[in-house]
C-alpha cells in the first residue's frame, strides 16, 4: 500500500513541481491545489511540466485567504479526487508547497505500513493548547470571524471586542468537541472518507466556515468523531517563532533536518537550491526504520527562545538595549566588590586585596580626573580607555563593560566622595554588586592633609554631603547590592572581624584567615581634629562617635600591627 | 510623560522636516547627469543598491563582489568629480547606472539629497540597500542565507527596516605598512576591531538610538566623545517614495524605520557594517578632506581627526580583538541574530 499527497500550493510554483514530481516518479499519487491567486502563466506551467506524470491531477483553484474556510474547501475536493482516482493508497499526507521530504519515500511507506489504521494528526483540547498567539482559543470556535484578519484587521479586532462584551457565544454543533492542531497531517483512507462522507458534513461545514482558522480545527475536530486509532502528532517537522511566524528552513539547517529523522518538513526557503538538490537530488540516506525525532530541534529552539526572553545578563549592546521593563534583571554579569574609605584609611589597601584573594582590584575607577584602572593600565578588556571624558558619556555602560570583559576574575575597585558620583543609583539597584564603606574615612587623608584649616573644613563638608547623598542610594529599600557600612570609629573600634568580613565578601568559596593585616594610617590626634570640626562649626556625623584623644592613648604603630592573633 | 499635544506636535515637527527634505532632494535633482542609465534592467522585486562615491576605484571591485554575492541586483551611484577612474570603472559594469555631480557634497547633506532622488524615481517598492563604498554588510548567516532571505523574512513581519552597527575594522601597526590592492578583502588587513567600548542613547522623540565610541572614540576623540562619529546605519530599507534618510544612513523619516535595534518589540535580527576606512590610501585622502572641509556639518571640529590620521597612526591595543566572522559579532553582542535563527 502507498501514501498519497495533496498539496496545497500558492507560490513558488518551480518548487512545487520538483516535489510533487519527486513523489509521483515514485509511484505515489499526488493532488494539487494552487491558489487562485497565483499567477496564471506559472499556472500552466506547472501543469505542462508535470504532464507527463498521469498520477498527478489538479483540482479546480480557489482563492484562499489564511485564516478562513477556503483552505480546508480546497483540502476536502482534493482530498475527494485523490481518493476517487486511486484506491491503493492507505494513507493521505497534506503538504503544502514548501515542503520538503527528507527521507526515501519507501521508508515512509514502511512506516505507515507499520502503522496501518493509525491517523497522525495532532489533535488538542483547546484548554491543553499552549501555542495559540492572540490569545484565541476556544473563542476560535464560540464567537463569529466573518472579517479577513489581514486586510480588515479592525474589523477584525472590533468584531471580537463586540462579541466579548455582548457576551455572545453560538452553540457548537451536537457531537462536536473543539480540538485544534497542526494544519499538516496524514490520515487513513477510511478515516478520510468517514469525514468527506458525513451525513452531517453539510451542518460541519457551516459551522467551521465562520471559525477562526479552520485549516487547524476542522480535521482535528472531526477526526475524534470517525478514527479508531489518533497519533496526536503531526509527521511534518515544522516549527513556529516567538510571534507565531512559522520558520522558515534556510542551508545552514541541512544537518539540522537530516539529524531530524523526519519524513518531510516545512517551511523551506524557495532559493535554498542546496537543500532541494540535497533532498531531491539523488537517493537519499536509508535510515531503516528510526522514528521521526523532531525533539532534536527542539532544544536548539528552547535555547533560542531562553535566549530572547532572558538577554544575557549585563550584555549591554546596540542589538540589545536594555528595556525599562527588564530593568530589574541584573545590569551587570557577574560580581563585583566597591570599597569606600579603605584606600584613605590603608596606604597599601590595593595591593593587600589583591594580594590576599588573587582578585583585580582597581583604584578609583571613577576618578574625575582619569580611570585609575589596576597597575595604572591606559586600556581595559574591551578596548575601555582610561579617559574620563569617554567613561563619562555613559559611566553605567563602561562598568557594565568592564565586568562584562573581565569575566572569570572579580574586580574590585575603590570609590568615594572625590569620584564622580553617576552609577551610584546603578550599582546599588544591581545584585551583582558588593559595597564596603567606611563612612567619614575620607577625613583621614585630610587630617593629614597640609591644608589650611579652613579649606579642610570646606572640603570635608563637601565630601560629606556628597558621602550622604550616596549612602542614601545605598539604604533606600529598593537596593539590590550587598551593602556593608561601618562608620569610621565603628570600623577602627574592631577591624580584624571586618577586614575577615571582607575577604569573604570578595571570595565567598576561599576560607582565607587573615593573617597579614594591611597598614593602618596613623590616628594620633584624629579625636582632636574631629573635635576642631565641631568647634567650627561642622558636624562630622559619618565619621562616628570619636572619642576624644582616645586614638592618643593607644597609638598604632605602623610596624606592629593592631591585633594579630 | 509627554502629553498628547506636544507628542502631536513633534509629530507634525518630524513630518514637515520630511517633506522638507524631499522637496530638497527634488530640486536638486537638476546636479545629476546621467553617465550610464540601465535602470530598465530592474526587475519589479529586485533589491537595488545606493551609494556616492569619490575615488573609490581601490575599493569598488571587492564592493561590487561582496554585494551581488548578498543579491543586489542593480546598483545605482552617484559619482562625485572622481579623477581616477571610478567613472569610468562604474559605467563598464553590466549592472549598475551611474549618475555624476560635479556639485558639493556636503550642501547635497552628504550625497543624500541625490540618492533621496534616485530613489523616489527607482526605488518606490524594492528593498534598498544605501552603503558607502567602505561599508561592507555582514549578518547572521550571510553566508547561506543571501539578502533575498532576510528581506523575505521582515516582510513577513511587515518589518520595513534593517539595522547595522558600523564596525571601524583596522590594521595592526601603522596604517601605511600593509598596501591594499584593488580586488582583495580589505579585511585581510583591516582585521581587528574595538568590542566594547560602544556608547549608546536613545533618542525618545525620534526613536533613534545613537550609538557612538570605538576605536575612532578611543583614539581621536577621548576628549570630546560626543563629536566622535555615529557608528549606528540602517542600511537597508523596504523603499517608499515618501521615505528620507535624515543624516546619511544613521537615521529616517518616518520615524518608525528607526526601530531596529532593541527598540523594537519584533526581536530582529541586526547586521554590522564593516567599515574599510582605515586602509593605507586613508592618510593621502585625510589630507585632501582636510583641505576640502566637505565631510562633517561641523568640519573644523575634525581637523585633529584629520591631523591625527595623517600621522599614520597604530590604533592597534592590547584589548583589540581579531576578526574571525559574523559568529564572532553575535557572539559579542555586536549584532543580534534575534529570532531569525535557529
Amino acid at each position: 500500500m502507498a501514501v498519497g499527497f495533496i498539496i496545497l500550493a500558492h507560490e513558488h510554483l518551480d518548487r512545487v513541481a520538483q516535489v510533487a514530481g519527486y513523489w509521483a516518479q515514485r509511484r505515489s499519487p499526488v493532488v494539487i491545489h494552487v491558489d487562485a491567486r497565483a499567477d496564471d502563466e506559472d499556472y500552466r506551467e506547472l501543469q505542462d511540466g508535470l504532464a507527463r506524470f498521469d498520477n498527478i491531477r489538479f483540482v479546480e483553484r480557489r482563492a484562499c485567504e489564511w485564516g478562513r474556510f477556503s483552505i480546508v474547501s480546497a483540502t476536502l475536493d482534493a482530498a475527494t479526487l485523490l481518493l476517487s482516482n486511486s484506491d491503493d493508497i492507505s494513507h493521505v499526507f497534506l503538504a503544502s508547497g514548501s515542503c520538503l521530504p527528507l527521507r526515501p519515500l519507501e521508508e515512509m511507506n514502511a512506516y505507515l505500513d507499520k502503522h496501518a489504521g493509525t491517523d497522525f494528526i495532532e489533535s488538542v483540547t483547546t484548554q491543553e493548547v499552549t501555542w495559540t498567539v492572540g490569545g484565541l482559543d476556544l473563542e476560535r470556535f464560540t464567537l463569529r470571524f466573518p472579517f479577513s484578519w489581514k486586510r480588515r484587521r479592525r474589523i477584525f479586532d472590533g468584531y471580537v471586542k463586540l462579541q466579548r462584551r455582548l457576551g455572545i457565544s453560538r452553540a457548537i454543533p451536537e457531537g462536536v468537541r473543539p480540538h485544534l492542531g497542526s494544519q499538516w497531517w496524514c490520515l487513513t483512507r477510511e478515516t478520510l472518507e468517514a469525514i468527506l462522507t458525513d451525513p452531517d458534513r453539510e451542518v460541519y461545514d457551516s459551522y467551521f466556515s465562520t471559525v477562526w482558522i479552520p485549516d487547524e480545527a476542522y480535521f482535528q475536530t472531526l477526526v475524534r468523531k470517525h478514527s479508531t486509532m489518533i497519533e496526536s502528532r503531526s509527521l511534518t517537522l515544522s516549527r513556529f517563532d516567538f510571534q507565531g511566524k512559522p520558520h522558515v528552513f534556510y542551508e545552514d539547517h541541512l544537518q539540522l533536518l537530516q539529524r531530524s529523522d523526519c519524513f518531510v518538513a516545512r517551511k523551506i526557503w524557495p532559493r535554498a537550491n542546496l537543500l532541494y538538490r540535497e533532498f531531491l537530488g539523488g537517493d537519499l540516506k536509508k535510515l531503516a526504520r528510526i522514528e521521526p525525532n523532531p525533539r532534536k530541534l527542539d532544544k536548539i529552539f528552547a535555547k533560542a527562545i531562553d535566549k530572547r526572553l532572558n538577554g544575557r545578563d549585563g550584555l549591554q549592546m546596540q542589538s540589545r538595549f536594555p528595556k525599562a521593563h527588564l530593568w530589574n534583571l541584573p545590569r551587570t554579569c557577574a560580581s563585583y566588590s566597591v570599597f569606600e574609605g579603605f584606600s584613605d584609611l590603608f596606604s597599601n589597601f590595593e595591593t593587600w586585596l589583591e594580594k590576599r584573594t588573587g582578585t583585580r582590584v582597581h583604584g578609583h575607577l571613577f576618578n574625575k580626573r582619569t580611570v585609575k584602572f589596576a597597575g595604572n593600565a591606559t586600556i581595559y578588556n574591551g578596548c575601555l580607555a582610561n579617559s574620563a571624558k569617554l567613561r563619562d558619556y555613559n559611566p553605567e555602560k563602561f562598568l557594565a563593560s568592564l565586568i562584562w570583559n573581565t569575566q572569570g576574575e572579580h574586580q574590585s575597585f575603590q570609590f568615594g566622595p572625590a569620584d564622580r558620583q553617576d552609577i551610584s543609583g546603578f550599582a546599588s539597584g544591581d545584585p551583582n554588586a558588593s559595597f564596603f564603606v567606611i563612612t567619614g574615612a575620607w577625613a583621614v587623608p585630610l587630617f593629614h592633609s597640609k591644608l589650611n584649616f579652613q579649606r579642610v573644613r570646606r572640603v570635608a563638608a563637601r565630601y560629606q554631603s556628597i558621602e550622604a547623598r550616596h549612602v542614601n542610594w545605598l539604604r533606600q529599600h529598593e537596593v539590590r547590592a550587598h551593602v556593608n557600612i561601618w562608620s569610621l570609629a565603628e570600623f577602627v573600634e574592631t577591624p580584624m572581624p571586618i577586614l575577615q568580613t571582607i575577604l569573604d565578601g570578595v571570595d565567598p568559596t576561599a576560607s582565607r584567615k587573615l593573617t597579614e593585616v594591611p597598614k593602618m594610617a596613623d590616628l594620633t590626634g584624629f579625636g582632636q581634629f574631629v573635635q576642631k570640626l565641631k568647634n567650627e562649626g561642622m558636624n562630622p556625623h559619618s565619621v562616628g562617635d570619636f572619642p576624644l584623644g582616645r586614638q592618643s592613648d593607644q597609638p598604632v604603630s605602623p610596624a606592629k600591627p593592631y591585633a594579630v592573633r | 510623560m509627554q502629553s498628547t499635544s506636544s507628542k502631536l506636535w513633534m509629530a507634525y515637527k518630524l513630518r514637515l522636516k520630511r517633506r522638507w527634505l524631499l522637496w530638497r532632494a527634488l530640486r536638486k535633482r537638476h546636479q545629476l547627469s546621467v553617465v550610464r542609465n540601465r535602470t530598465r534592467q530592474i526587475t519589479r522585486d529586485a533589491i537595488l543598491g545606493f551609494s556616492t562615491v569619490r575615488n573609490e576605484i581601490l575599493r569598488l571591485p571587492f564592493f561590487l563582489k561582496h554585494y551581488r554575492a548578498l543579491g543586489v541586483e542593480h546598483f545605482l551611484i552617484v559619482d562625485n568629480n572622481s579623477d581616477d577612474g571610478t567613472r569610468e570603472y562604474l559605467a563598464e559594469q553590466p549592472d549598475v547606472s551611474v549618475w555624476g555631480s560635479t556639485h558639493s557634497y556636503k550642501k547635497s547633506r552628504f550625497g543624500v539629497d541625490w540618492l533621496t532622488w534616485l530613489q523616489i524615481r527607482h526605488g518606490h517598492g524594492h528593498w534598498c540597500l544605501s552603503v558607502d563604498a567602505d561599508e561592507i554588510l555582514v549578518y547572521p548567516d550571510n553566508e547561506t542565507r543571501p539578502l533575498r532571505a532576510l528581506t523575505g523574512w521582515l516582510d513577513a513581519r511587515s518589518i520595513p527596516s534593517f539595522g547595522a552597527l558600523m564596525l571601524d575594522m583596522y590594521p595592526k601597526g601603522r596604517l601605511d605598512r600593509q598596501i591594499y590592492r584593488s580586488g582583495q578583502n580589505p579585511f585581510e588587513i583591516l582585521c581587528w576591531f574595538d568590542h566594547d567600548d560602544y556608547i549608546s542613547k536613545m533618542q525618545d522623540r525620534t526613536y533613534y538610538l545613537s550609538v557612538q565610541g570605538g576605536v575612532r572614540g578611543r583614539v581621536f576623540f577621548p576628549n570630546e566623545p560626543s563629536h566622535a562619529p555615529h557608528l549606528n546605519k540602517i542600511p537597508l530599507v523596504k523603499w517608499n517614495r515618501r521615505f528620507a534618510y535624515v543624516s546619511s544612513t544613521h537615521a529616517i523619516l518616518p520615524r518608525r524605520l528607526n526601530k531596529v535595534f532593541g527598540q523594537s518589540a519584533q526581536n530582529p535580527p541586526t547586521g554590522v557594517l564593516l567599515h574599510s576606512k582605515f586602509l593605507h590610501v586613508v592618510i593621502d585622502k585625510s589630507r585632501e578632506e582636510k583641505q576640502r572641509q566637505e565631510h562633517f556639518t561641523y568640519s573644523s571640529r575634525y581637523d585633529h581627526y584629520y591631523d591625527g590620521l595623517m600621522a599614520n597612526p597604530d590604533m592597534w591595543c592590547e584589548a583589540s580583538l581579531h576578526y574571525e566572522g559574523w559568529q564572532q559579532l553575535a557572539e559579542l553582542g555586536l549584532m543580534s541574530q534575534g529570532d531569525w535563527r535557529p
